[in-house]
């Protein structure tokens, strides 16, 4: 990819102490985000998905910072941020966040309308009548009929779903230039997510967003993914398009949650799953962080950290497997035939 | 299909909340059997009245009309003090959060025996203690987790206490409500493959409640799709994937995301318009449209499912 990355995320650090201890729960990760593309980042809970977004927009927990690294945007070094006024020019206004659960993210006490005109307000500028209309067009934007009544409503007269389009509603009310949804439909109906993401689709093509979805779900992935980055104990370990990942994955993680998803299962059989734990990063990780868990692991994998291996131009694995010394090892049949065994299914 | 023996029966079940105005019927006229051995699902979206359906059974909800018989024994209602305690103790239930279901300030020891200590099944404390090994043994935890609290375990695991917690009653009928929606990915595939060994080593008969067609496909031998308090179609699993009939099942079906993104990306997304029916002059009726394939729909939907079968045979 020729173009230039609107955001760029190299070997970022990140520690949380607690209780006297230090956790790193990002090790060294870079990152790239493309203009207009949609990016999904999928992992396990704990692998760091979440809070290696979140320092894109200063939102750590106050005992996490970043430790190391560097995060380019509209050049400048974001990760270098002390003030909370410097965030708040970067924060809502140019990159913004969707939050997983709809029932937690919105304050109970405040109508619907305002809490959308606060954050017009805030960073628009615009005051009064002016914002209340502007709320009001985003209410309709996000698919909310009847906009007038519902901008006096409060959370609690909303569904699941309404609210999640409320959410929507507030993060792009200021035309971000990145808008990074966290597990935006987790906690939704199946038929409701598929409503809520064709929603994030349109509002993306109008608005010209970059859009960074961060899921564990793989369909979901599936379906609105340009690119996939795939992310274990605070590393991305393997990243390419989306057909890449899904055809053609070469990490043995991705092979392990390609293998384990329960479409693929035959009826009576186990179905694949991965066994043991991710690893505690309170202590230092040697050599690959996934080989305790990898049957096919290589002896290499135990002392030495693989570097990243080029499978294709866009495509890129973070495994010893790729090595030219190492011995052949062939990708496992439940991803090789992934395609037609979904499509045997229909 | 009809020398097989019926563990649970559900004759027009209905369900309400509230009195007078506040009235609200959340299931209403339900009819299914759920047979020996076999892993029943009701699939629906939330609101449907999926687990209303699943606590009835386990008497937590009563029940305004209709009947449930457990093996020919009437168990909804007012019933002896000692088939209660039959229905509890055969009866079990899994539920959806593990984060949420278990007593944070309990030892698991005592998670796990409460319902032995409640009906004093076992003779001393060296059999209590026995059980309670043995079972975590079974659900693939360690002897020694039972002097420990719920919050040093991770999710999997304590869907295991709370799997342990079902089974140590030695039911024959287990409620599985959304067991593994709260887990992660990884997770998910290990207790899946829990709840079908133990299936087959205890020749357990499983209530499977989910609102994701493509898990519910893998683990069901019958799937039953609920909208509204109402089940619009039922048929066995493989045959519902073969020929979704009603209109919601489809839509349902078209909602779920698939690991492909070639197809995601053709996929059109169906939306159930419950409006489209026409049930003014033709009433609707539960039919067996094909051998043990029900559908609820009047005479002219009827017909029409009639010829969509026909037309994906022929292909």
């Amino acid at each position: 990819m020729a173009k230039e990355p609107i955001l760029s995320a190299r070997d970022v650090e990140i520690q949380f102490s607690l209780r006297g201890r230090k956790l790193t729960a990002i090790r060294k990760c870079s990152l790239d985000l493309y203009e207009g593309e949609t990016l999904a980042i999928v992992g396990e809970s704990g692998s760091g998905k979440s809070v290696f977004t979140k320092s894109f927009v200063g939102m750590l927990d106050a005992n996490g910072s970043i430790v190391g690294g560097s995060i380019m945007y509209n050049g400048e070094d974001i990760s270098k941020y002390t003030k909370e006024q410097q965030w708040l020019n970067i924060r809502g206004k140019k990159i913004a966040m969707v939050m997983q659960d709809p029932m937690t993210s919105l304050n109970p006490l405040k109508k619907i309308g305002k809490q959308i005109q606060e954050s017009i307000e805030l960073h628009q500028g615009i005051k009064g009548e002016a914002a209340k209309q502007k709320a009001l067009e985003m209410l309709r934007k996000v698919g909310i009929s009847d906009a007038e009544r519902r901008y006096n409503q409060y959370p609690h007269e909303f569904s699941g779903g309404m609210r999640q389009r409320v959410v929507i509603a507030i993060a792009v009310a200021c035309h971000p230039q990145i808008l990074i949804c966290d597990e935006p439909t987790t906690a939704l109906d199946v038929t409701i997510q598929a409503q809520i993401l064709d929603l994030i689709r349109h509002l993306q093509q109008e608005l010209h967003m970059t859009v960074i979805y961060i899921t564990h779900d793989l369909g979901v992935v599936a379906n609105v993914a340009d690119r996939v980055a795939v992310m274990y104990a605070g590393q991305i370990v393997e990243y390419g398009l989306v057909n890449e990942i899904f055809y053609n994955a070469w990490h043995p993680y991705t092979w392990a949650l390609l293998s384990a998803l329960p479409q693929l299962g035959v009826k009576g059989e186990d179905l694949p799953s991965i066994e043991g734990t991710p690893p505690n990063l309170y202590t230092t990780i040697v050599g690959d962080a996934f080989a305790p868990r990898n049957k096919q692991a290589l002896a290499i994998d135990f002392v030495k950290e693989p570097p990243f291996f080029d499978v294709s131009d866009t495509h890129k694995a973070k495994t010893w497997y790729l090595d030219p010394r190492a011995p052949k090892i062939e990708q496992p049949e439940a991803v090789r035939r992934l395609r037609e065994n979904m499509r045997a299914r229909g | 299909m009809e020398e097989r023996e019926k563990l649970i029966e559900i004759k027009n079940l209905q369900i309400t909340f509230g009195h007078g105005r506040h009235k609200f019927v959340a299931v209403d006229d339900v009819n299914f059997d759920i047979y020996k051995g076999e892993t029943f699902s009701l699939v629906g979206e939330s609101g449907s009245g999926k687990t209303t359906i699943g606590r009835a059974i386990l008497r937590i909800n009563p029940t305004s009309a209709g009947q449930i018989l457990l093996k020919g024994k009437q168990i909804n209602g007012k019933i002896s003090k000692e088939l209660d305690r039959e229905v509890i103790r055969t009866c079990q239930m899994i539920f959806q959060d593990p984060m949420a279901s278990l007593n944070e300030r309990a030892k698991v020891d005592y998670i796990i025996s409460e319902g032995l200590i409640n009906h004093h099944l076992y003779k001393d404390e060296k059999e209590r203690e026995d059980k309670v090994q043995l079972v975590l043994r079974e659900v693939g935890l360690l002897p020694e987790f039972a002097s420990r609290f719920p919050h040093e375990f991770s999710g999997g695991q304590r869907q295991r206490i709370g799997i342990a917690r079902a089974l140590i009653m030695e039911p024959e009928f287990v409620v599985a409500d959304e067991p593994i929606s709260a887990l992660d990915v990884s997770i998910r595939a290990q207790v899946l493959n829990l709840l079908n060994r133990l299936k087959k080593r205890r020749g357990l008969t499983y209530l499977f409640i989910a609102h994701d067609l493509s898990v519910v496909r893998f683990i069901s031998d019958r799937i039953a799709v609920i909208h509204k308090g109402r089940i619009v179609e039922l048929a066995e699993s493989e045959e519902l994937f073969r020929h979704p009939l009603h209109p919601y099942t489809k839509a349902l079906l078209s909602a779920i995301p698939q690991p492909d993104p070639e197809m995601e990306k053709q996929k059109k997304l169906l939306v159930y318009d419950p409006s489209m029916h026409d049930y003014s002059t033709d009433k609707p009726v539960w039919t067996e449209i094909l051998d043990g394939h029900f559908v609820y729909g009047n005479q002219k939907e009827l017909e029409g499912y009639r010829k969509e079968i026909e037309l994906t045979d022929r292909a």
